[in-house]
């Protein structure tokens, strides 16, 4: 995926909107930026499936050797699926952060939630102003 | 010189047969086992433990020492760890027969010189603290937070009020949120100032009756003495909350200021840190607890008192939290405690601390002029110099950790690094008052002598240690925890 | 006394360097209001031979455990007990390298710490058939809580944890008393036959209990069914907390085969003093999956930069200094030198040597056992099997006046129940290491029964 077609949490994850039987499910993961900035991950923490999130909340968390940084869920909705392979296999985060990194898929319930989400392009001006270039 | 052989595992080392403990052959019946205890209990084999003969351990051992830096050796400025000589009297002393083959059950009649010094180090602690309330029992310093913020817990519970949240300045050890968690409250950060103090606004803005605690270092871990301390505490107790102290750099202020005096309700001792109790590697070390008198009925159960000249234990505390370990606390740390401040006495213990703070300024003098330290010229035992510069002069991503590993390469231990986390790239560097004018002068020339070095030397430092960099990533993404026969 | 090193030469040199005129210059920063204006009320200070006679008077209040005159034959136990420590151990752990370092924070310069700690962690993995052992915490009765914690993040559930009256008193108090802040109840079964009896725990069982905590052998020496413990326990959603006696498994089945998720044990029996009960050694093993959720600390095998084999601390992101009010514990360091004392032990035992202990210690046991029950006056309080320990219950009631004539006699006979057991207080509790001799068990018995004849005021 593009990340030109992603929304993108202040908090560094993104989300791919689909509208699939009758409702919209959102595949998320963490962008390029985000990734960069953690390296060297040696852990990850997947969302439980069939849990329900709401939109800002904590649901995974990726490690380093002396950091921990939390995972927040961009949607609020129900996790449909989450990405089994990826914690064995954290440099798919660096390879491929927006198709094979992808972390959970989660059924929208409260599509309020997207209109707090920035397009590509805000996203990178945030990035920016953190003081690095965005991936 | 190191010998690979000998210190290969031990596990690498055993050969079948080999032994270095036997037994006398049993002196009462010995009917098999399978007759006196039930089949599904028994193992059919005993645990598959290494097999070495006595020489191999020696060798083995031995060689495995060599491997570290210790205070014995080296002066080892780990700031915040009070690295101070560990008195040969007091490790002789503690071994006597007398105190090492006393079992916790014996009847109090038939130990009254363990009840006698724990006593009087509750006496001299509650002394030196100036809160009247002493429990020896915790086991280590985070023990003893956890076991104060339980007291705290078991007061406000006692009163009827619900208190729900415990307030830690930024610069705290990560102890202190982690012990309030684990004695179910809820933690708020509260800021610092730019010149390294509490930010009084900030806790004004945050003190409400929901506040139980308010922990506080002090001296911080900038090595600072908050001198807005007194101020706080009238602020915390105007709220009806508690103001504990984490009694970790008590080794600036030993008869020079009292946590009882500037407003503390409760602290804890480090005795590893403040009383030259060796740290072992990393423990045992002790964590006793005082607490102003009306704390007092909470401490853990039980306390040791005097009754004429008999010593006994104080189980009838039925406001007490209970237990917070098993038997009466780490003895044999707190006997060293005892032997050190009955060997300085009362001004010996106020010239360790202004000693202490004599050597730390004298280092920050030296090693201001090359390596800035943000919080000022002036510290107490210890200070945090931060070598950030060296990120844009030499492009090193973590210039204090190579700053650090390069000394080892000269010798000395390295300071704390990355920690206080509120300055970047932290060197928090503690010589303590056990170390010569000449050794703090010889320290000093090694970290101005590394941080002119290059860029790819410091990256690979230490240079002349049994190895260098070990590869954590790896260590953590894949855990070997044990060995395997492979 | 001090050890200070510099001179007053030295000391105005440094001043100088300073720029200050004074060490009050110096602590001008401790406001006058906030100070202490007098010299602390302690003793005077002491020179070493001073201080070396007093702390000899002192310790010679005590009675020590041992032979010679003056000393007390210990058939005390209840979690801290009189076994023998080889002399390697001691002259090892007593190297100034061992025990004047700190906690392996410089892994280049600390490798022989992590060394052991790795080597402690292997050891009771092999031990214990566990996966995975942490390099210790503080005692038996704070790794028990610490395992219980555990259990309860591992579980999710918080509600309840199960224990029983035949778990060790105190450990059973430590977690009532970290248990009372989190809104956990501590439910303990009666024991009225000494040992769990399975209708009363499945009584207990249900979707809110995180774990049983099980001791086998139990506080009173009786062996306790533990697989059938385990499988009921695990049908219920919950974990097994399995306090162990290190020294058992010479010959006991370990932990992991009995179906223990955690195993926690007081471990000062491996190559430790009793030394009044402390320092003590918090042994924690469990299964794999748990790993993230271990509290303490952990050394991991990796290489060098030149590809060497090397040890570090590991995993620490579970830990407070990074994970603050969100790690598994508090807890910061381990127990470095009780642990090398382990695994010095451990090491110059072997499986033999673990045996023969396990076995003297069974053997010996029920020697005594048999001896003391021999008068009419005494009886074993609960059936077989047992262990090293066992509870003698006085028919005449007179456990306080008993104890107090065998300790007159230079004997530390046993420990009293009744003060964690009020209806036990005419029993106590016998322990016999490999320690004690036919003879000593002969005199223990005839002092108990009132056929002994020495001079026993002299060992008072």
């Amino acid at each position: 995926m593009k990340p030109e077609n992603l929304l993108f949490a202040e908090t560094h994850e993104w989300a791919h909107i689909a509208h699939e039987a009758g409702g919209q499910v959102a595949t998320v993961g963490i962008s390029a930026f985000a990734v960069e900035q953690l390296t060297d991950l040696v852990y990850m923490e997947l969302p439980e499936v069939g849990a329900t999130v709401a939109a800002g909340e904590e649901f995974g968390e990726v490690e380093s050797v002396k950091a921990v940084s939390p995972l927040f869920s961009p949607v609020a909705g129900e996790v449909l699926a989450v990405n089994t392979e990826l914690p064995d296999h954290l440099e798919t985060l660096h390879a491929s952060p927006y198709d094979k990194g992808w972390i959970a898929r989660i059924r929208i319930t409260d599509e309020s939630c997207l209109t707090k989400l920035l397009d590509y392009a805000a996203y990178q001006k945030q990035c920016a102003a953190a003081g690095d270039d965005p991936a | 010189m190191p010998n690979p052989q000998a210190t290969r595992l031990v596990f690498e080392l055993s050969q079948p047969g080999r032994r270095s403990s036997q037994l006398p052959a049993s002196d009462v019946p010995t009917p098999a086992i399978r007759d006196i205890l039930p089949a599904a209990a028994l193992a059919d084999a005993p645990p598959p433990l290494p097999e070495l003969a006595e020489p191999d351990l020696v060798r083995h051992f031995t060689n495995l020492s060599t491997m570290n830096m210790s205070v014995d050796a080296n002066c080892y400025p780990l700031g915040s760890c009070t690295m101070k000589y560990n008195p040969k009297r007091n490790e002789r002393l503690a071994s006597l027969p007398g105190w090492l083959n006393v079992h916790p059950y014996q009847p109090e009649s038939t130990r009254q010189g363990c009840l006698q010094v724990l006593y009087e180090l509750q006496q001299y602690l509650a002394e030196i603290s100036g809160l009247p309330g002493v429990s020896l029992q915790p086991a280590a310093g985070a023990h003893g937070e956890l076991t104060a913020l339980m007291i705290a817990a078991a007061h406000f519970r006692q009163l009827g009020e619900r208190r729900t949240i415990v307030l830690i300045p930024d610069s705290a050890h990560g102890t202190n949120p982690a012990s309030a968690r684990m004695a179910g409250f809820d933690t708020v950060t509260i800021p610092s100032t730019p010149a390294g103090f509490v930010d009084l606004a900030a806790l004004r803005s945050r003190l409400d009756p929901r506040v139980a605690v308010f922990m506080i270092t002090n001296p911080n871990t900038l090595g600072l003495f908050d001198a807005q301390v007194g101020e706080i505490a009238e602020l915390v107790h105007a709220q009806g909350g508690l103001v504990y102290l984490d009694g970790a750099n008590m080794n600036a202020i030993l008869g020079i200021a009292r946590p009882g005096d500037f407003g503390a309700d409760m602290m804890h001792f480090n005795p590893h840190k403040t009383f030259a109790g060796p740290h072992g590697g990393g423990g045992p070390g002790a964590g006793p607890v005082c607490v102003a008198q009306p704390l007092a009925p909470y401490l853990p159960c039980p306390v040791v008192t005097r009754v004429g000249t008999h010593y006994a234990l104080d189980d009838d505390r039925p406001l007490s939290i209970g237990r917070v370990r098993t038997f009466l606390g780490n003895f044999g740390v707190l006997l060293r405690a005892y032997c050190y401040i009955r060997t300085l006495g009362p001004d010996g213990l106020r010239q360790a601390s202004e000693q202490a703070v004599l050597n730390a300024n004298y280092l920050l003098s030296r090693i201001k002029h090359f390596l800035p330290v943000p919080y000022g010229d002036r510290c107490m035992h210890e200070f945090v110099a931060s070598a950030e510069h060296l990120k844009h002069s030499s492009g090193l991503k973590q210039p204090a950790m190579d700053l650090g590993k390069r000394l080892l390469d000269f010798g000395f231990h390295a300071p704390t690094v990355y920690f206080p986390l509120t300055v970047h790239d932290a060197l928090m560097i503690e010589p303590t008052e056990t170390e010569s004018k000449a050794t703090l002068d010889a320290f000093a020339e090694a970290l101005f002598h590394v941080t002119g070095e290059s860029a790819a030397l410091l990256h690979e430092a230490p240079h002349s240690t049994v190895i260098s960099r070990p590869d954590e990533v790896t260590a953590a993404r894949q855990p070997r925890l044990k060995w395997t026969p492979d | 006394m001090s050890y200070l090193l510099n001179n007053r030469q030295d000391q105005q040199a440094m001043l100088e360097a300073i720029g200050v005129q004074s060490l009050a210059e110096l602590l001008a920063c401790v406001p006058a209001a906030l100070r202490l204006h007098r010299p602390l009320e302690l003793p005077a200070a002491m020179s070493e031979l001073e201080l070396t006679q007093h702390l000899e008077t002192l310790a010679a209040r005590n009675t020590s455990a041992g032979q010679s005159a003056g000393q007390a034959l210990c058939f005390l136990g209840g979690g801290n007990y009189d076994h023998f420590i080889p002399a390697v151990v001691d002259s090892l752990a007593e190297r100034g390298e061992f025990y004047t370092s700190y906690t392996p924070y410089q892994p280049e310069v600390s490798q022989g710490n992590l060394q052991v700690m790795f080597e402690y962690q292997t050891l009771i993995c092999q031990l214990t058939g566990m996966d995975v052992s942490n390099a210790s915490l503080y005692d038996g009765g704070s790794a028990t809580i610490e395992a219980a914690l555990l259990c309860m993040s591992a579980t999710r559930r918080t509600g309840k944890v199960v224990t029983a009256a035949c778990v060790h008193p105190e450990y059973r108090q430590v977690m009532q008393t970290y248990l009372a802040n989190l809104n956990t109840q501590l439910v303990t079964l009666a024991v009225p036959d000494g040992r769990v009896a399975l209708p009363s725990l499945a009584a207990a069982l249900d979707d809110q209990v995180a774990c049983v905590v099980l001791q086998h052998p139990n506080f009173f020496g009786c062996l306790e069914e533990v697989s059938a413990v385990s499988d009921m326990v695990h049908a219920a959603g919950a974990l097994l907390v399995l306090v162990f006696d290190p020294l058992s498994l010479g010959i006991l089945k370990r932990p992991a085969e009995l179906g223990a998720d955690v195993a926690v044990a007081e471990g000062q029996v491996l190559g430790s003093p009793m030394q009044c009960g402390g320092s003590g050694l918090g042994i924690l093993a469990c299964r794999e999956q748990y790993l993230r959720r271990l509290p303490g600390r952990l050394a991991g095998q990796t290489v060098d930069r030149r590809g060497r084999r090397c040890w570090v601390l590991t995993l620490q992101t579970r830990e407070q200094h990074i994970r603050r009010d969100k790690a598994t514990s508090n807890i910061c360091t381990n127990q470095g030198l009780l642990a090398l004392r382990a695994a010095i032990y451990l090491s110059c035992l072997g499986p033999h040597g673990l045996r023969e202990v396990s076995e003297r210690c069974a053997w010996k046991a029920h020697y005594c056992s048999a001896c003391l029950t021999a008068c009419q006056r005494f009886e074993r309080r609960f059936a077989p099997p047992v262990f090293k320990e066992f509870v003698i219950r006085d028919r005449r009631g007179e456990v306080p006046q008993l104890l107090a004539q065998a300790t007159q006699a230079g004997i530390l006979a046993g420990v009293p129940l009744a003060p964690w057991y009020p209806e036990l207080a005419d029993c106590f509790l016998v322990a016999v290491t490999e320690k004690r001799t036919r003879s000593d068990i002969d005199r223990l018995s005839a002092c108990l029964a009132g056929t002994l004849k020495t001079p026993g005021a002299s060992h008072a």
